[in-house]
């Protein structure tokens, strides 16, 4: 179910026995491997989850089915690319815009009726599209991982100088960061941002001072999706695209949910970096204990603060 | 006595009912009817107590859970475990697989149960799946992917062997769920029972006044968790084999999707949900497996916008209809 990421430390040679760093420039070396890798992988868990925290903090909403967006979005990447050729930047664009168009008859037909409702029927309504997803990428693509061929000024090494860095890994950090920033600025300095913001604090005072929920619920639900279509693209690296993509890495993007906060947009960015790098570092050091420390980490800070760590009490 | 009105509902509702009798003589006419479908028969029954253990938690105490799979694959592995290193004694295994998914259920109950609503759906899930994680990585002594190998069950009682038809599993599954039915039926009926509806329609109330709530929810915690062990000991012992979709994530969904068919909150829903999921499944399933995904999600999604209430909630509604 979870853990299958399929992390490439890249500087390491030898069976990931070889856990004990002897000298400082041994365990420096792995200190940045470490974080080089567990912030490529934060930044694919931030965009994939970051439309989650909204869709469960602004609407009440249970969205157990919010990685076949992600999903999707790696589909849609890996069959542009290598069916129609189409380059790797227009495709991972489309992918995003795909993705969030094909999100608004899901959460006009069938979510939005159930906003703020039953948990149990949100539960079972959005287990039922994980489940119909799995057979229905199975269907389309078959039951194998989709490979992600990167461009070739992706595969050559990035030098910094005292080492080279994987060039891919190294763009994922960039751009994640980049569409981090902007949407950071979105929603604090934009109009949209501020409406969201005021939903997701107080809905009834939105609705009551003229906000069209309905609306805003639709276009958040949809920048959300789109950005985890986004996320699976960019991710296929690290998150094989296969059908049971959206069930084995749920409990993953749950987690940087709640330990960052419900509704928090900020939040989940660093409970992400938080769990992409433990759990890099977990699976560098102790790769004998799997994804195990995660779910500890995770129990451990939901008991200390239950709404996350940047959820209002 | 006038058995009229509210007090007679409430005298009469834990009094046995003609109709209750119905799955058990199915059940038992099932054994004759379909010989060659013994196997799947007592697959059937075995998880009829999954649902039911789920059912108590989800229907009874509110607790929306994603996490029953834990106690499922806690109590199976438990019995394989002892099997595969020679004590194949089936019923003390079934008791060992119950203990063992209790004292999961008790301890990760009293640490995650302090939460609520989403957080507790989350923490159920996380607890899921550090088991599956556990379990995974101790291949030396589970088998990890592979599955645990190597199980010797011995005879009921040294007397009854487990046949190639099925026969024994059938009886062994039927009777175990029989008796464990029969407590959870006294258990939801009895006071405490009562009260744990009371929580889940208004837990604030039931504070106020006085019931021990967190006790309560611990104590059904625990009690779910034994009879999902115990499902999950049914199973491996007599298909003779344990692996890791018994703690899987879509076996934890999968059972809350057979409960809701037939009915939440109900007892019986298990009774109808479980034998249409599975007899469907495996109709479907020689056509393609890959499909019967695709149309159990899409039931699912039928059954939650147009038919909530499950099968029963339809009768219920077409009993009230007539009236």
């Amino acid at each position: 179910m979870a853990g299958k990421v399929a992390l490439d430390l890249r500087f390491r040679g030898g069976d990931g026995k070889s856990a004990c760093p002897l000298n400082i420039s041994d365990i420096l070396s792995a200190a940045v491997t470490i974080a080089f890798n567990g912030l490529a992988y934060a930044m694919v868990l931030y965009l994939i989850s970051v439309g989650l925290s909204v869709t469960m903090g602004m609407m009440g909403f249970v969205n157990l089915a919010h990685g076949v967006f992600a999903m999707a979005g790696g589909y849609v990447l890996t069959s542009l690319m290598s069916r129609w050729g189409v380059p790797f930047l227009p495709a991972l664009l489309a992918a995003a815009l795909i993705v969030a168009g094909a999100s608004i008859p899901v959460e006009r037909l069938l979510y939005r009726r159930f906003y703020g409702g039953d948990d149990l029927d949100q539960v079972l309504l959005t287990i039922g599209l994980v489940f119909m997803s799995v057979a229905g990428a199975t269907y389309i693509w078959g039951p194998l991982q989709q490979p992600l061929q990167p461009p070739a000024w992706l595969n050559t090494p990035f030098d910094l100088g005292f080492r080279s860095f994987p060039a891919y890994r190294s763009f994922l950090i960039l751009s994640g960061a980049a569409l981090v920033t902007a949407l950071w600025l979105a929603v604090e300095r934009t109009r949209f941002g501020a409406r969201v913001r005021a939903s997701v604090d107080n809905l009834r005072m939105a609705q009551s001072i003229g906000i069209d929920t309905s609306r805003l619920f639709m276009a958040t639900f949809a920048l959300g999706s789109g950005l985890a279509g986004l996320g699976g693209a960019l991710g296929a690296d690290l998150l094989a695209v296969n059908p049971g993509y959206a069930l084995q890495n749920l409990v993953f993007f749950l987690i940087v949910v709640a330990v960052g906060g419900l509704g928090s947009i900020r939040g989940p960015f660093f409970a992400a970096i938080l769990i992409g790098v433990t759990d890099t570092a977990s699976k560098y050091l102790v790769p004998e204990f799997g994804a195990f420390f995660i779910y500890a980490l995770t129990l451990v800070v939901l008991l200390w603060r239950p709404n996350g760590l940047f959820g209002r009490a | 006595m006038r058995n009229s009105g509210a007090v007679g509902i409430f005298a009469r509702r834990h009094h046995h009912h003609p109709l209750e009798a119905l799955p058990w003589l199915a059940a038992v006419a099932a054994y004759f009817a379909f010989p060659s479908y013994l196997p799947l028969g007592a697959q059937i029954l075995a998880t009829i107590l999954f649902a039911l253990s789920a059912d108590l938690v989800l229907g009874y105490a509110g607790i929306v859970t994603l996490g029953q799979a834990a106690f499922f694959g806690a109590g199976a592995y438990t019995a394989g475990l002892l099997a595969a290193h020679g004590w194949g004694e089936p019923v003390s295994g079934l008791l060992a697989g119950a203990v063992v998914a209790a004292l999961i259920g008790l301890l990760s109950g009293i640490v995650i149960l302090r939460t609520t609503g989403l957080t507790l759906l989350m923490l159920t899930l996380v607890v899921a799946s550090m088991l599956y994680e556990a379990v995974n990585k101790a291949s030396w002594l589970t088998g990890g992917d592979d599955g645990l190998q190597g199980m010797q069950v011995w005879p009921i009682f040294g007397w009854f062997r487990f046949d190639l038809f099925g026969r024994t599993a059938y009886c062994y599954c039927l009777i175990v769920l029989f008796l464990c039915w029969l407590a959870v039926r006294r258990m939801v009926h009895s006071p405490f029972g009562r009260s744990l509806v009371g929580i889940r329609e208004n837990i604030r109330r039931m504070h106020a006044i006085g019931a021990p709530v967190a006790r309560r929810r611990l104590v059904v915690y625990t009690i779910s968790a034994a009879l999902a062990g115990a499902s999950g000991v049914l199973i491996a012992q007599t298909t003779g084999f344990v692996g890791l979709t018994f703690l899987g994530l879509d076996r934890s969904g999968s059972v809350l999707i057979m409960l809701i068919i037939g009915g939440v909150g109900r007892l019986y829903g298990a009774f109808i949900g479980v034998p249409l999921y599975m007899i469907a499944q495996d109709r479907f399933s020689e056509i393609d497996p890959v499909y019967w995904y695709f149309w159990i999600g899409l039931l699912m999604v039928v059954v939650v916008v147009f038919a909530r209430g499950g099968v029963l909630g339809l009768f219920e509604r077409f009993w009230r209809w007539t009236r």
